[in-house]
């Protein structure tokens, strides 16, 4: 049974539509991650189905079904009853996440409290539980986020957003401000913790390290549409889109040792900057006249685009699971 | 004015600061009658009702007060006085702020600490005090005979020594960033005096958050003034300014003569409200997020 | 930690507070004839050249500087001719009404200005937010000496709801002279406890309202509604995360309170300390002039280091190792 399912979701910004047509599911215990550049609309995308659209943002078409129920059109009150039960969120500056003033024990207390009422002892063991769960000591109880490092203040931050037990967790970015040696752990530490709770996770980011080390899917987002979807191992081992070629070519790590990482020359076009036909267009060492005319689409196994890289999956995975699950 | 994005309130208030500095300023050319000049009252003339009252005459538009001045004439010249007792005392307020500002911020060290703990310390304490205090301590000083006509260098030095460390901040501030700089370190090197290096490139660069600072302070010690005035140790009742009217117009309060007391107050309400307004509207405008903005106007 | 910030205060205060000591003492050696002010005009020769020796006016400079640091130190600010009473008594009677006056003011503000801070930050739309805003604007740009002139003409001459000067009925509680016990007493205080609340209030509301807003976009506050915390529970958190700006602003906020009593206390002939420091400015009465000297310099510094205090209560961000006041100033900063 899909826990998630986005149908053709439009987000509009002032300035335009800065997502569009972006459609996709999630089972239970799933992991699928979101990556792409900056400004491609992934964290539009994450905020809309945790209902925290900042106040410019609009959803302007599509809808989102939680459990086969809408939820985009939720009043408050309303999404107060989903949040943290049935989905949560963790962001990505573990700095500003956590309420300064309070200590961190206080902290996961309150939302424990906050959606099941528990006895003061079997709260504080639970408290503990988490804080042991995420790697931390449990003296650090009475910590105040000051006094932790920024790997230390994500971790307690994963922990706040989980400890309510929700089946979905939207992750936006949750690694970008940690050094680099710690991505690989935190990655891990979510996979693990989500896989215990068979949460499924919606990954946004664009460190890759920390997508191959997590996610069983991926969806690469460019100018605010899915240009390509599928496994984790397909898509970052063989990637069929160019822009997907070109970003995973762009970043250290991957693929074979370069003296100089290439660059995608030009910008990704921002919200409201219409453009006829493909939108990496303007980009694309392969583009051909028909890209500026037509706007590819994105099919299970094969990415939105007229000069595919790769044949088209055999797994035809894309943005939709095998319907294994039914 | 579309383009800065100007509200009809901000143009509304700047044209009522302007007319009123304008009327002020040209008041000797068409003002009925010099209330300074005792010589020219009649007690006769005394508390008449406003020229559109019963009662009242046209040569008094607004009315007499208790000594029979023209009320009109004595709030153009009141205001005059402010300006200018205002005006001085930032003047006074600069020329010692200023210095010490620049010295601090240039040498810095001890001598920076010391009088940073100084000017922290009074910058603590309201300016209204200050001035207050400044003020009797001025009046204990002085011979009582000397009192009254000393009455604006007094007001001036007080309300001048309460606002001198607004300056030294701002330009202590300024000295310290410029000090600091590598093209000063340059000049150095290259064998320019110290002195002359902080004459060249120092002070330039001081000037601007000057005159900010200049015209911010003039409303205050307007402001401080008026206050001043109004508790009976200002301007005195002979060369009344808006302040000094006011305190004078409160004893007819209760026994109806209330033009005495509500347009002087009318006269400063409303430039203070105006300059408020736009002072308002230059912070947002400063305000680099627009951040400011939003919230006052209830968005953000 | 603590008590090393308050020593630390003490020790900058100290300086201060010994060259205010100096200007009074200045003051009170040029400007005013001591004899006269202790013995009053009357004395004899004889009487003079005693009282001389006694009050040690013939040592040195320095010496005579230390005994009237002393004395001060002691509450003895010496005797006023104009008023024909030791200061330090005339003023220790007069305190209670200043106190009274402008406790209630500082009470209703608080409560004016954080809930409403709060309420406007929270409800941003309502028609009664845009009336708040309107009216804090108003208050803030009025002087208070229009205000009071402006409530008293509204509410004592015209209405002739309520008194126009004065401290009305006031009862004797074991040497506190109290107006709160009596009806009389609290009719009185209406018009000049709005008068000073009007200006406080409306601050401390755009203050509280700007913090609040600021800290509702806060990435903690979504974090926390994407946890499902109630949004209750979120905007206490708000609150209280505002209010360390706050704090540090109420103590400039506590200044202004004393300065404003000063002039709200001539516009109602209320008998507190800051009319008679008008009229004795007025007078050019020394010794009253040389005492409140040190006692300003006294108060502000008590005000301040009230402040860092609370600050430091508020925020344990503040009270890390070696920090010294500089994550005060930061926090005053932010303000």
């Amino acid at each position: 049974m899909t826990l998630l399912a986005v149908e053709d979701l439009a987000i509009d910004l002032p300035r335009g539509r800065a997502v569009d047509g972006v459609s996709f599911t999630l089972n239970p215990g799933e992991v699928l991650a979101l990556i792409g550049e900056s400004g491609a609309g992934k964290s539009l995308t994450g905020a809309a189905i945790v209902g925290l659209l900042p106040a410019a943002a609009r959803v302007g078409a599509g809808r989102i079904l939680l459990d086969g129920e809408r939820i985009d059109d939720l009043e408050e009150e309303d999404w107060e009853e989903l949040r943290g039960k049935r989905i949560s969120a963790v962001f990505q500056d573990p700095a500003a996440a956590l309420n300064p003033l309070q200590r961190i024990g206080a902290q996961l207390a309150e939302t424990l409290d906050a959606h099941h009422p528990l006895t003061e002892k079997v709260r504080r063991e639970r408290v503990g539980d988490w804080l042991a769960a995420v790697g931390l000591p449990r003296e650090r109880v009475r910590a105040y986020p000051h006094e932790l490092s920024g790997g230390m203040r994500q971790r307690v931050a994963l922990a706040l957003a989980l400890c309510p037990g929700p089946e979905l967790l939207v992750a936006d970015e949750p690694t970008t401000a940690l050094d680099a040696p710690l991505r690989g752990q935190m990655a891990a530490l979510l996979r693990h913790l989500a896989g215990r709770q068979r949460t499924a996770v919606l990954l946004i980011s664009h460190d890759v390290q920390t997508v191959a080390t997590a996610a069983d899917r991926v969806m690469v987002m460019y100018a605010g549409r899915i240009v390509e979807a599928g496994t984790t191992a397909e898509v970052l081992r063989a990637p069929a889109h160019p822009y997907t070629e070109a970003l995973l070519a762009g970043l250290p790590g991957l693929g074979p040792r370069r003296a100089r990482l290439p660059a995608i020359s030009g910008t990704m076009p921002l919200p409201g900057a219409r453009l006829q036909g493909c939108a990496f267009h303007p980009r694309c060492p392969l583009v051909a006249a028909r890209c500026r005319k037509e706007t590819p689409e994105l099919t299970p196994g094969a990415p939105a685009c007229f000069f595919p890289r790769q044949p088209p999956h055999q797994s035809a995975v894309g943005a939709r699971p095998l319907a294994a699950h039914g | 004015m579309r383009r800065w994005g100007l509200g009809w309130g901000t143009l509304i208030a700047a044209g009522m600061l302007a007319v009123a500095v304008l009327a002020v300023a040209t008041a000797p050319l068409y003002a009925p009658q010099d209330p300074f000049n005792l010589a020219s009252l009649r007690l006769l003339d005394s508390l008449d009702p406003p020229s559109f009252l019963h009662g009242g005459v046209k040569k008094f538009p607004l009315g007499t007060d208790a000594q029979g001045r023209d009320l009109l004439s004595a709030i153009l010249y009141g205001a005059r006085l402010s300006f200018m007792v205002g005006g001085l005392a930032v003047v006074l307020a600069a020329v010692v702020g200023v210095p010490i500002g620049l010295a601090a911020g240039y040498a810095g060290g001890a001598l920076d600490a010391v009088l940073m703990r100084l000017a922290d310390a009074q910058l603590a304490i309201p300016s209204m005090l200050v001035a207050l205090l400044a003020d009797g301590v001025a009046r204990s000083v002085l011979r009582r005979s000397l009192l009254e006509a000393a009455s604006v260098p007094i007001l001036v030095i007080a309300i001048g020594l309460a606002r001198w460390p607004h300056f030294a901040r701002v330009v202590r501030g300024v000295a310290q960033l410029e000090g600091g700089k590598d093209y000063i370190a340059a000049a150095r090197l290259a064998g320019i005096s110290w002195f002359d290096a902080a004459l060249d490139h120092v002070l330039p660069n001081v000037i601007g958050p000057v005159l900010v600072m200049f015209a911010l302070t003039l409303g205050f010690a307007v402001m401080d003034e008026a206050t001043l005035s109004f508790l009976g140790v200002g301007l005195p009742p002979t060369r009344p300014s808006l302040g000094t009217l006011i305190r004078l117009g409160n004893d007819y309060l209760l026994s109806g003569e209330w033009w005495v007391v509500v347009f002087p107050a009318l006269a400063l309400a409303i430039p203070v409200l105006a300059a408020n307004l736009l002072g308002d509207t230059i912070r947002d405008r400063l305000d680099p997020r627009g951040h400011g903005r939003q919230i006052a106007q209830g968005r953000a | 930690m603590i008590l090393r910030l308050i020593l630390l205060r003490l020790a900058q205060a100290v300086p201060v507070l010994l060259v205010v000591a100096a200007l009074a003492f200045a003051l009170g050696k040029f400007a005013g004839d001591p004899l006269t002010a202790a013995l009053g005009p009357d004395a004899t020769a004889a009487q003079r050249q005693a009282a001389a020796a006694e009050l040690g006016l013939n040592a040195s400079l320095p010496e005579r500087y230390l005994r009237f640091v002393v004395r001060v130190a002691e509450g003895d600010f010496g005797f006023s001719t104009r008023l024909g009473a030791p200061v330090g008594q005339v003023i220790a009677e007069r305190l209670p009404a200043t106190l009274e006056l402008a406790g209630v003011a500082f009470l209703v503000s608080l409560v004016i200005g954080i809930g409403g801070g709060a309420y406007t930050a929270v409800r941003r739309r309502a028609r009664s937010t845009r009336l708040l805003m309107v009216g804090s604007l108003l208050g803030v740009s009025l002087p208070p000496f229009l205000t009071g002139t402006l409530l008293i003409l509204l509410f004592a001459a015209t209405l002739r709801l309520l008194p126009s000067f004065g401290r009305g009925e006031v009862v004797d509680v074991g040497g506190w002279t109290t107006g709160l016990l009596t009806a009389g007493g609290w009719r009185a205080l209406v018009l000049p406890v709005t008068t000073l609340a009007i200006f406080q209030s409306s601050l401390l509301l755009r203050l509280v309202r700007a913090g609040v807003i600021t800290a509702m976009a806060s990435e903690y506050v979504r974090f926390a509604r994407a946890r499902g915390l109630s949004h209750g529970v979120v905007v206490r958190h708000a609150l209280v995360n505002a209010l360390v700006p706050v704090v540090a602003a109420a103590s400039v906020q506590l200044g202004m309170l004393v300065a404003f009593s000063v002039v709200t206390e001539t516009v109602f002939q209320w008998p507190g300390v800051g009319q008679l420091l008008v009229q004795s400015v007025a007078a050019a009465d020394v010794p009253v002039i040389a005492a409140y000297l040190v006692l300003v310099a006294l108060l502000f510094v008590a005000i301040n280091l009230a402040a860092d205090l609370l600050c430091l209560a508020i925020d344990p961000r503040l009270r890390g190792v070696r920090r010294g006041t500089a994550g005060l100033d930061a926090a005053g900063a932010g303000a």
